[in-house]
């Protein structure tokens, strides 16, 4: 017998930015045209909508994804931040101050994915966790120092087109040490 | 892209259920390469099953001294986890040349297992491709190849297989295990990818329906010392057009243990016995590496213009086999 | 005099500041195309050709019709009809724009419908279903130098020029050389694909758009859809990058087509792969340079032949030959811009059009001639300085070449270099040094603008610029405060809106000098009025300007950027891997405006020039004739990882008698950036690759002495 033909829509509640929103979705619609389109939270950008620039990337649960290539339907439950919530308030986040100042970007298109992405590299190397330059991956080495090497290999899957990658590595190193500077004076 | 059914499941005997009830389901994990396809028009599912939730999300020891890896355990949690890079650093190292972070935190192990090759015309639907649309063709043959397959290809399909990480798991002899409606099954990784032969779109010999549930790496002491080297067309963030994993266990200036695995060579990881058995038990030095590489690609059918990759596995098999056994012998 | 008072604010122009847009980039506040909603907005998606030669037979677009969600299917059946009997402000309208006129296919990629639909999704879905039969023709995309059907053209320079006996000088030469270089086909690849939305309002055609130029989109459609130009308004506001792409393309005509029928806003934005064959591209180039040398290294005889492919139907010549007129002088000099005409679409302007593959060509030509006589590369171009054009004859307006390559080779450590190649290594890597002159020409286009004092105390500034990432807006804040005597914060730049009138395109590097020149008039005059102090009305006072006079009263010269490039590479010739640990440009570009943003575009092209060296090359296949890997994955642009520590500075570049001052920044970083590689690789390795990209199979071939591929 033929399987039912399933219903090729949801109601979902996405969790963005700490609001909860809830809307019906067709199951095509991937989270960044969920923000785009239905949420009109536009600073997240497709650039490719392959998963092969990282314009479009957001935290998930803390982590970076590319949203071209996150169903929206697959995205309730998780906690989502995207570029509009990386501030805090009129705050900017440290990532955000370095590349205004530093001139991270130029026609900006890029920027959101690069600021999102660069928050979470020093997450995950605040973690430990190794890149594909690392010397010496076994735990017992330690982990690596954040060199500009690092921070290269770590925001590769975001291109700018511009290349302003030169100073997105600067910024990117800067608010590190901005973090640093503020957990030892934490401690 | 067509529209389709979705749905989550919860447990593996679920998931395995609904495949079964609809043949037009398939199993979504991280997307990163299914939802590609189904933008490209690759894949139509009818259904998607969301398989992210099950409980398949741990790295355990096993008693023997191995790893067992649950299929939805992300690249970036393989790579970071403290036993596989004490155990497996190769394999750490491979998920780690593979893609980006973004792709990584997404990505599944159960996935990367079945991605599907980036040959431009296989992903591109409007163009002749065996492994898409059998009987159609491989442009390949006569057209663009610089990146495809020198070992195993066959007329009908010269595609490479664009796994970092099932390199490094060919290389460690790493079983899959899986769920049918009938119950679990295993196929080691050198039986999971079928031979190209003239069925390229028969990618594996898993069951039809079948849920990949994780994968088990058996003890391996060599693997400790081990290396992934990864060659490709920019830095980072690209395909490799060549690379290696190997372990080495050098005793006395001898090969005392070895693997080997190559990768964007062919439909799939290439585990290359037959260097193995050249190195194992001869001294560990460059005539040997270089007579093992050549005895592995004595089999090379290079196509007009990748004859480039039969130097390139050469140069790089002997490279990471020289670093291995120079750091053998600080 | 009132110099006093005068001098109470500090000079913006040459100091830092970061964008004024900067926060909104950062928040993602900042609005690009298809950011923007609209009620009742629809969603277009294109249908393109899947066969390169041929005609339609025929579309299937009944059941696609009864598609949920579609709204419409335009194509050559059923569309409007436009006008494309003009010539537009820069060049005829390429007919790949003129969607859906005829039904004949010319290359792969053509735009043969479009299909409307209520959200993306559906309209996604219903184009993919779209059946569309052709008859197809045989096709032929086969590009190289020894095409017999190459033909020169002449495009904004002379397709040929010479002077001299060639073959005399050769033959009297000590030192000879004739090699062929070759580039690839290269794409724009902005990270922001082309968007557009279009509606109707009030009787008025509104556009968002993503663009180089509103003026120039507005006038282009205006003329296409037989409209009054006052009745079509283009907006564009933040633009993500363009490169010489952003012009009149397929999707704002087809967005227009879909609104005026649907009568409601249509918005169409191109996916990655249909921006392959939709938005232009760098034609691939052969080029043959013959030279001939005393002994000292003094020219002779130069020759430089660059022969493009361009579509069959519209002539785009790629004038990489031009950068020999600017650079070099020999008794005998002969260079020639040629096309041959295939099936594929038309290629288009591209970050340094010209320039970028010539320089290649000639400035590895170069290196190759210094080795050969023994000299020191940036000594033999020392020697080969000209006075005047040496095409044109003209004077330069400043040539401060040698002074880049003076202070370029003191930074770079280039005294201490062994000309010896294949030397050096650092363990599986093998390192080598290399240097490359650049150049640019520094044009300007008329433009107007108008400069308001509000009652507030504040300015704004309006002047139809385009800030296409090259910090344009920010720039002219600078310009207009000193201009106005003023703090940048109290003046608000307004621009990207055909409303506000004529103006430049943000292209040819010509932007910033263009609308600096149409604020400063304006703000000039504005002072001067403002010095009558008669107190300022509630709507503030406002002083226009428009350049084209003095523009047209500026002398006849050879006014252009300059550069030095040098870069340093590793090259494993075991795996192939190149790459680039450092790169250092030094550029006499005019006075800079804002050293934070500039230094960025220089850095940038540089960067273009590492991504061409290495990385960039679109495939096509031969049997479809269409592209192979046609994303971002398949045509590799630079990463992250791929670039090094490359650093731009300038040096003092000062012309007393121009008005303005300032050069364009955008496009000469570029140049001689990938020849710099490539003569750095040599350098290394002891290999010349005369082919780009210099990909991992090329370095391999080449260490086991292969031949070249």
């Amino acid at each position: 017998m033929a399987p039912a033909l399933p219903p090729t829509s949801s109601t979902v509640t996405l969790n963005i930015n700490g609001e909860k929103h809830t809307l019906t979705v067709d199951h095509r619609t991937t989270l960044l045209d969920a923000l785009r389109e239905r949420l009109d939270l536009t600073g997240t950008k497709k650039g490719c909508d392959q998963g092969q620039c990282g314009a479009c990337t957001v935290l998930l649960d803390g982590r970076r994804a590319v949203s071209c290539l996150q169903l929206a339907v697959a995205a309730e439950g998780r906690e989502i931040t995207t570029i509009e919530g990386v501030a805090e308030g009129d705050r900017l986040h440290p990532v955000q101050q370095a590349f205004l100042d530093l001139d991270g970007y130029q026609c900006g298109y890029c920027t959101p994915g690069q600021i999102c992405s660069a928050v979470a590299v020093l997450e995950e190397h605040a973690a430990g966790w190794p890149s594909a330059v690392t010397g010496d991956v076994r735990p017992e080495a330690g982990p690596p120092p954040l060199t500009a090497e690092e921070i290269r290999e770590r925001m590769s899957g975001n291109l700018c087109r511009c290349g302003a990658y030169v100073s997105i590595v600067e910024a990117v190193a800067r608010a590190a040490a901005d973090g640093e500077k503020h957990t030892e004076a934490a401690a | 892209m067509k529209e389709f059914g979705y749905q989550r499941v919860s447990d593996v005997a679920g998931a395995v259920a609904v495949l079964g009830a609809d043949p037009t389901a398939r199993f979504l994990g991280g997307g990163t390469n299914l939802v590609d396809l189904m933008k490209t028009g690759v894949e139509r599912p009818g259904r998607l099953v969301d398989v992210r939730q099950l409980p398949l999300d741990q790295i355990e020891p096993t008693s023997d001294g191995g790893l067992r890896i649950g299929a939805t355990v992300t690249n970036s949690d393989l790579a970071a986890h403290p036993e596989v890079r004490r155990r497996y650093p190769a394999l750490a190292q491979a998920v780690l040349a593979g893609a980006s972070g973004q792709l990584r935190n997404m990505a599944t192990v159960g996935g990367n297992l079945l991605q599907r090759t980036r040959c431009g015309y296989f992903t591109d639907v409007t163009k002749a491709c065996n492994k898409r649309a059998p009987g159609s063709g491989c442009p390949a043959v006569e057209g663009e190849h610089h990146n495809h397959a020198i070992l195993g290809a066959s007329e009908h399909c010269v595609a490479v297989h664009p796994s970092d990480m099932g390199v490094a798991l060919a290389a460690f002899d790493a079983v899959v295990t899986y769920e049918t409606a009938d119950g679990p099954g295993e196929l080691p990784l050198g039986w999971f990818y079928l031979p190209v032969g003239d069925t390229p779109h028969q990618e594996t010999a898993l069951p039809p329906g079948a849920l990949i549930t994780g994968v088990t790496l058996p003890p391996a002491p060599v693997a400790a010392r081990s290396r992934y080297r990864k060659v490709r067309e920019r830095a980072s963030y690209a395909f490799a057009i060549g690379s290696v994993a190997a372990a080495l266990d050098v005793r006395d200036g001898v090969v005392h243990d070895v693997r080997l695995a190559l990768g964007a060579v062919a439909s799939r990881p290439w585990r290359a016995r037959a260097a193995e058995r050249v190195l194992t038990g001869a001294p560990a030095d460059g005539g040997t590496f270089a007579a093992a590489a050549d005895a592995e690609l004595t089999a090379a059918r290079p196509l007009p213009r990748n004859g480039y990759k039969v130097t390139l596995m050469r140069n790089l098999v002997v490279a990471v086999l020289t670093e291995l056994a120079e750091e053998a012998t600080r | 005099m009132t110099t006093a008072t005068r001098r109470t604010f500090t000079e913006a122009v040459g100091t830092p500041h970061p964008r004024v847009e900067g926060r909104d980039k950062v928040t993602g506040a900042a609005r690009y195309a298809g950011d923007i909603p609209f009620a009742g907005l629809a969603h277009g998606w294109l249908v393109l050709s899947t066969v390169a030669r041929g005609r339609i037979s025929s579309l299937e677009t009944a059941p696609v019709l009864a598609m949920p969600g579609v709204l419409a299917v335009l194509h050559h059946g059923n569309a409007p009809r436009v006008e494309t009997g003009y010539t537009g402000m820069l060049s005829v309208p390429d007919p790949t724009a003129a969607v859906f006129q005829h039904d004949r296919v010319p290359h792969l990629g053509w735009p043969v419908a479009l299909v409307v639909a209520t959200t993306p999704e559906q309209a996604r879905e219903a184009a993919e279903a779209l059946v569309v039969h052709y008859d197809v023709e045989p096709h032929d995309i086969a590009f190289s130098g020894d095409r017999p059907d190459a033909y020169p053209v002449d495009g904004h320079m002379p397709g040929v020029t010479e002077k001299g006996d060639l073959a005399a000088q050769l033959a009297a030469s000590a030192v000879t050389l004739d090699e062929e270089y070759t580039t690839p086909e290269m794409h724009h690849s902005m990270m922001e694909p082309h968007a557009a939305t279009a509606r109707w309002d009030g009787g008025r055609l509104e556009l968002i758009d993503s663009n180089q130029g509103t003026h120039w989109v507005q006038s282009e459609l205006a003329q296409m859809f037989s409209l009054d130009p006052g009745s079509v308004r283009v907006r564009s506001e933040h633009v993500g990058g363009g490169f010489g792409s952003k012009g009149v393309r397929a999707h704002q005509v087809a967005a227009v087509m879909a609104a005026t029928v649907l009568q409601r806003p249509v918005r169409v934005v191109m996916t990655r792969r249909q921006m392959f064959s939709l938005t232009g591209y760098r034609s691939p180039t052969a080029q043959r340079v013959r030279l001939g040398a005393d002994a000292d290294g003094r020219l002779r005889a130069l020759e430089h032949r660059s022969l493009n492919l361009t579509s069959t139907f519209h002539e785009y010549v790629e004038p990489s030959a031009g950068v020999a007129r600017v650079m070099y002088d020999a008794d005998a000099h002969r260079t020639a811009n040629e096309v041959v005409r295939l099936d594929v679409p038309t290629p288009t302007w591209m970050r340094a059009p010209g320039e970028a593959p010539g320089s290649f060509a000639l400035e590895c030509a170069l290196d190759e001639l210094a080795e050969k006589c023994g000299i020191d590369p940036i000594e033999l171009r020392a020697r080969n300085e000209p006075e005047r054009g040496p095409v044109s004859g003209l004077p330069f307006a400043g040539r401060n070449l040698l002074a880049c390559f003076r202070e370029g080779a003191r930074r770079f450590g280039w005294a201490d270099r062994d000309p010896r190649p294949g030397l050096r290594r650092d363990g599986r890597w093998l390192l080598g040094t290399g240097t490359a002159a650049a150049s640019f020409p520094s044009g300007a286009l008329p433009s107007t603008a108008a400069v308001t004092a509000e009652a507030d105390g504040t300015f704004t500034v309006r002047v139809n610029a385009a800030d296409i990432g090259t910090g344009a807006r920010t720039a002219l804040t600078l310009v207009a405060a000193d201009a106005l005597e003023t703090a940048p914060d109290r003046v608000r730049v307004r621009l990207g809106d055909s409303d506000l009138g004529p103006a430049s395109i943000a292209g040819g590097s010509m932007g910033t000098r263009s609308w600096s020149w149409a604020v400063t008039a304006a703000a000039a005059e504005l002072r001067e009025r403002l010095a009558l102090n008669t107190g300022i009305p509630p709507e503030g006072i406002t002083v226009r300007s428009d350049t084209t006079e003095a523009l047209g009263a500026l002398a006849q010269k050879e006014r252009h950027s300059f550069g030095a490039q040098f870069a340093e590479v590793a090259v494993d010739v075991t795996t192939g891997e190149v790459r680039v640990r450092r790169m250092l440009g030094i550029f006499a570009a005019g006075r800079i405006v804002n050293p934070l943003t500039a230094r960025s575009q220089l850095v940038g092209g540089m960067i273009w020039g590492i991504s061409m060296a290495l990385h960039e090359e679109a495939v096509r296949d031969r049997a479809s004739g269409g592209h192979y890997g046609a994303d971002l994955a398949g045509y590799h642009v630079a990463t992250h990882a791929d670039v090094g520590r490359v650093e731009a500075d300038w040096v003092e570049d000062h012309d007393p008698e121009d008005p303005v001052g300032i050069k364009g920044v955008g496009e000469i970083g570029v140049v001689g950036a990938a020849a710099a590689v490539a003569n750095a690789v040599w350098h290394a390795t002891g290999v010349r690759h005369r082919a780009l990209p210099i990909r991992p199979d090329r370095v391999l071939a080449a260490a086991a002495g292969g031949r070249h591929v």
